[in-house]
């Protein structure tokens, strides 16, 4: 794991940056989004950098979910901005997310279990010769993903989805977004469900992407996994970013203290020799 | 290939049980590259009911033997050749009804639109001012395949079971085939003849001995070279694909099972003096259809968004699969198919008559289907299976009338192979699943 340099730490209430060439991948700006008289979402300012794993933790119904899903383009914001690569963009559907390089795995993983590993990897831009699938390219290209991300335990590329385990379900998803060149992979809740070794296999898998320069945002209740991979930390609680910072200035206890109170006396306690800033403790209202 | 990099997800999991476990769900073709690794792979499927077409073939064999201990004139040539010619429509009703299954859904009208595409074709070519018979044809298979057309509409538009719709499919097709017979053949009794030597001839009439063999010789010979350098290609490429010695297997069994039809269409079966010898055009016309659905299904875009609409309708959605469209094109290929169904019949008959009943063969198509390995709930069959299938029907259907049965015996028959197909399918199933 890298180690979080002081630079990445910014409180989530920094005000908004100029475009600039060293601005992160994507960027949220006082990014709002309401359900009628329901504040989903309240000024968030959030930064996606590459090669990085940004986790975002939060109690059921702070609004990780409304939030991914305006990143990848389900929902769209009703106050803020959207910046990639320092340019704001509007994303109206999934499909202008998904053309930016955003790829979002849901829990499901939305994979067909009666279709093999190929066929679902490039199902719906299947590569195609003389009107016939070209499946040598297919089986090749899929290969070759899946060997990128370390993904060895799959007997055959031609199995079946079904027959696959948990880990390797989620590799498979992955791979699927990493081949279609996203730069941004948001996955949902990834180990759930899983037992200790299909964990190991996906936060593997997490880090593997990282390697490839990818940035990652991964929703996690586990605060195990969030530890292991991440390398920044983003809570999120009733709609508010309460505290967003490289993972070294968090321990499990401040977490879940910022998670169900919005505020932790032990910010930056674990990590006392450093000098980074300190994120945000209280609520990031202006 | 990532076989060699295999690594055991758990330490007490040894890669036999591994290789077992795949065994179940994948076919040997792929993660095989010995002959003997191979046929236990193969082995393991069979138990765990996943191996294709064998049991299908197995259970046939068997109905055979039974009818033919009960009655020696049942592989008679002059049956077998029988036997063929009632299969054929039961056959191509099924892979008709194959589209839509794979999708999870069903067409229960084609059993009418099929005839009354092919009241239209008689009609078309009856005195007298008879058209061309290639234009009749093209009527008689656009009405069914524009008559699905609209039914996937109205099934993908309003969102409507394809069962409810389909139902009222059916019966406005009984009552369309009894006006249309009525207008195009006032007076006859509700039957029209079919006037075309060349269409009679698909049921009626056969191939010379020689030509049989020829286009025999050719099917076998360009689908052979067309496996060989496929599989030779992938596996020089690294790519999965069965062991040489498996794909030559099936060349051979292709080419045994040409010369044994060949060879039984081209023994007389006439009585006395007269001499009837050759293989029935109806085979030529099955065999196309197959090699090009079975082509569709497995090589193009369409084919594979079926599949995994079936599978998994709401990945498909997301993987940007316009799931509207493949419904509808779907429904309107079973339509299509169904009409070659109906020109097969009216062959097979001479006419259609307006008592068709188009319920009872829809059903029969269905248990065609299902029998020949199709899953009811989509994601799951083959158009190879709907054709094993339907001749397992039809050799019920024509065993039971050679022992002097009737319809009631073979619809009770009938009704316990389907039901023993389906069980044993589902139950085998249900045991492979690991932790079930």
């Amino acid at each position: 794991m890298t180690t979080p340099s002081a630079d990445d730490a910014r409180p989530a209430s920094a005000g908004r940056a100029a475009p600039s060439g060293d601005e992160p991948l994507l960027r949220l700006v006082g990014v709002g989004k309401n359900f009628g008289p329901v504040r989903a979402l309240t000024d968030i300012n959030l930064d996606v950098p590459v090669g990085q794993v940004t986790a975002l933790v939060g109690d059921n119904g702070a609004g990780k979910s409304t939030l991914i899903k305006t990143i990848a383009g389900i929902w769209q914001q009703d106050h803020g901005e959207i910046r990639w690569e320092g340019r704001p963009v509007r994303l109206h559907s999934p499909k202008d997310a998904t053309d930016l390089g955003i790829a979002t795995v849901y829990q499901d993983l939305a994979l067909a279990d009666n279709l093999d590993i190929v066929q679902n990897m490039f199902l719906g831009r299947e590569p195609r010769r003389n009107w016939m699938l070209d499946e040598t390219t297919m089986e090749k290209e899929a290969k070759r993903t899946l060997a990128d991300l370390s993904v060895v335990t799959v007997r055959s590329v031609r199995q079946p989805v079904g027959s696959l385990s948990g880990g390797q379900r989620q590799a498979v998803a992955v791979a699927r977004a990493v081949l279609r060149q996203a730069r941004l992979v948001i996955m949902d809740e990834p180990t759930a469900a899983l037992g200790v070794t299909q964990t190991r296999v996906v936060l593997d898998l997490i880090r593997r992407l990282k390697s490839q320069n990818i940035a990652v945002i991964v929703i996690s209740h586990n605060l195990n996994d969030v530890q292991a991979v991440a390398d920044r930390v983003a809570v999120l609680r009733l709609g508010q970013l309460v505290s967003v910072g490289p993972l070294a200035q968090y321990d499990a206890q401040s977490i879940v203290e910022l998670m169900t109170t919005g505020t932790s006396g032990r910010l930056g306690a674990v990590q006392p020799g450093s000098s980074a800033q300190q994120p945000a403790g209280s609520s990031s209202e202006h | 290939m990532s076989t060699d990099v295999e690594q055991p997800p758990d330490a007490d999991d040894t890669a036999a049980q591994i290789a077992d476990q795949v065994a179940a769900t994948a076919a040997p073709e792929i993660i095989a590259s010995t002959l003997g690794e191979y046929v236990r792979i193969w082995w393991t499927r069979v138990r765990s009911g996943e191996s294709g077409a064998l049991p299908v073939i197995l259970g046939l064999v068997a109905i055979v033997i039974y009818f033919q201990v009960r009655s020696s004139l049942f592989l008679s040539a002059g049956n077998l050749v029988n036997l063929i010619e009632q299969a054929a429509w039961i056959v191509m009703l099924g892979m008709a009804e194959v589209f839509v299954l794979l999708l999870g859904e069903i067409d229960l009208s084609i059993g009418f639109s099929s005839v009354i595409g092919a009241v239209f074709t008689c009609w078309l070519l009856a005195p007298p001012h008879p058209v061309a018979w290639p234009l009749a044809v093209l009527v008689g298979l656009a009405f069914p395949a524009v008559y699905g057309l609209i039914q996937g509409l109205i099934i993908t538009w309003l969102r409507l079971p394809s069962f409810v719709v389909t139902l009222a499919g059916q019966l406005a097709g009984l009552g369309l085939l009894l006006s249309i017979v009525d207008i195009a053949a006032p007076g006859s009794g509700g039957t029209i003849r079919l006037y075309s030597n060349v269409l009679n001839d698909i049921e009626n009439g056969a191939m010379s001995p020689v030509a049989g063999w020829i286009v025999m010789a050719a099917a076998v010979v360009l689908a052979g070279a067309l496996m060989i350098t496929r599989d030779s290609r992938r596996r020089a490429g690294g790519l999965a694909a069965p062991p040489a010695s498996v794909t030559w297997l099936k060349v051979a069994a292709m080419a045994v099972a040409g010369v044994i039809v060949v060879f039984i269409g081209n023994t007389n079966r006439g009585v006395g003096l007269v001499s009837v010898r050759g293989v029935p055009w109806v085979i030529l016309v099955v065999l196309l259809v197959l090699v090009a659905w079975s082509f569709l299904l497995g090589r193009t875009r369409f084919g594979r968004y079926v599949y995994a609409i079936g599978g998994n309708a709401e990945a498909a959605r997301r993987a940007g699969i316009n799931l509207r469209r493949i419904r509808v094109l779907a429904f309107t290929l079973a339509g299509l198919t169904a009409g070659v169904m109906g020109i097969i019949y009216a062959s097979q008959l001479g006419s259609i008559s307006s008592n068709v009943n188009g319920g009872e063969n829809v059903l029969y198509a269905v248990a065609a289907a299902v029998i020949g390995g199709t899953s009811l709930f989509g994601g799951r069959g083959k158009m190879l299976g709907a054709v094993l299938g339907g001749l397992i029907v039809a050799v019920i259907y024509n065993g039971l009338q050679l022992l002097g049965l009737g319809a009631a015996a073979q619809n009770i028959w009938t009704a316990a192979v389907l039901l023993a197909a389906v069980a044993i399918d589902t139950v085998a199933r249900r045991g492979s699943r690991p932790n079930a």
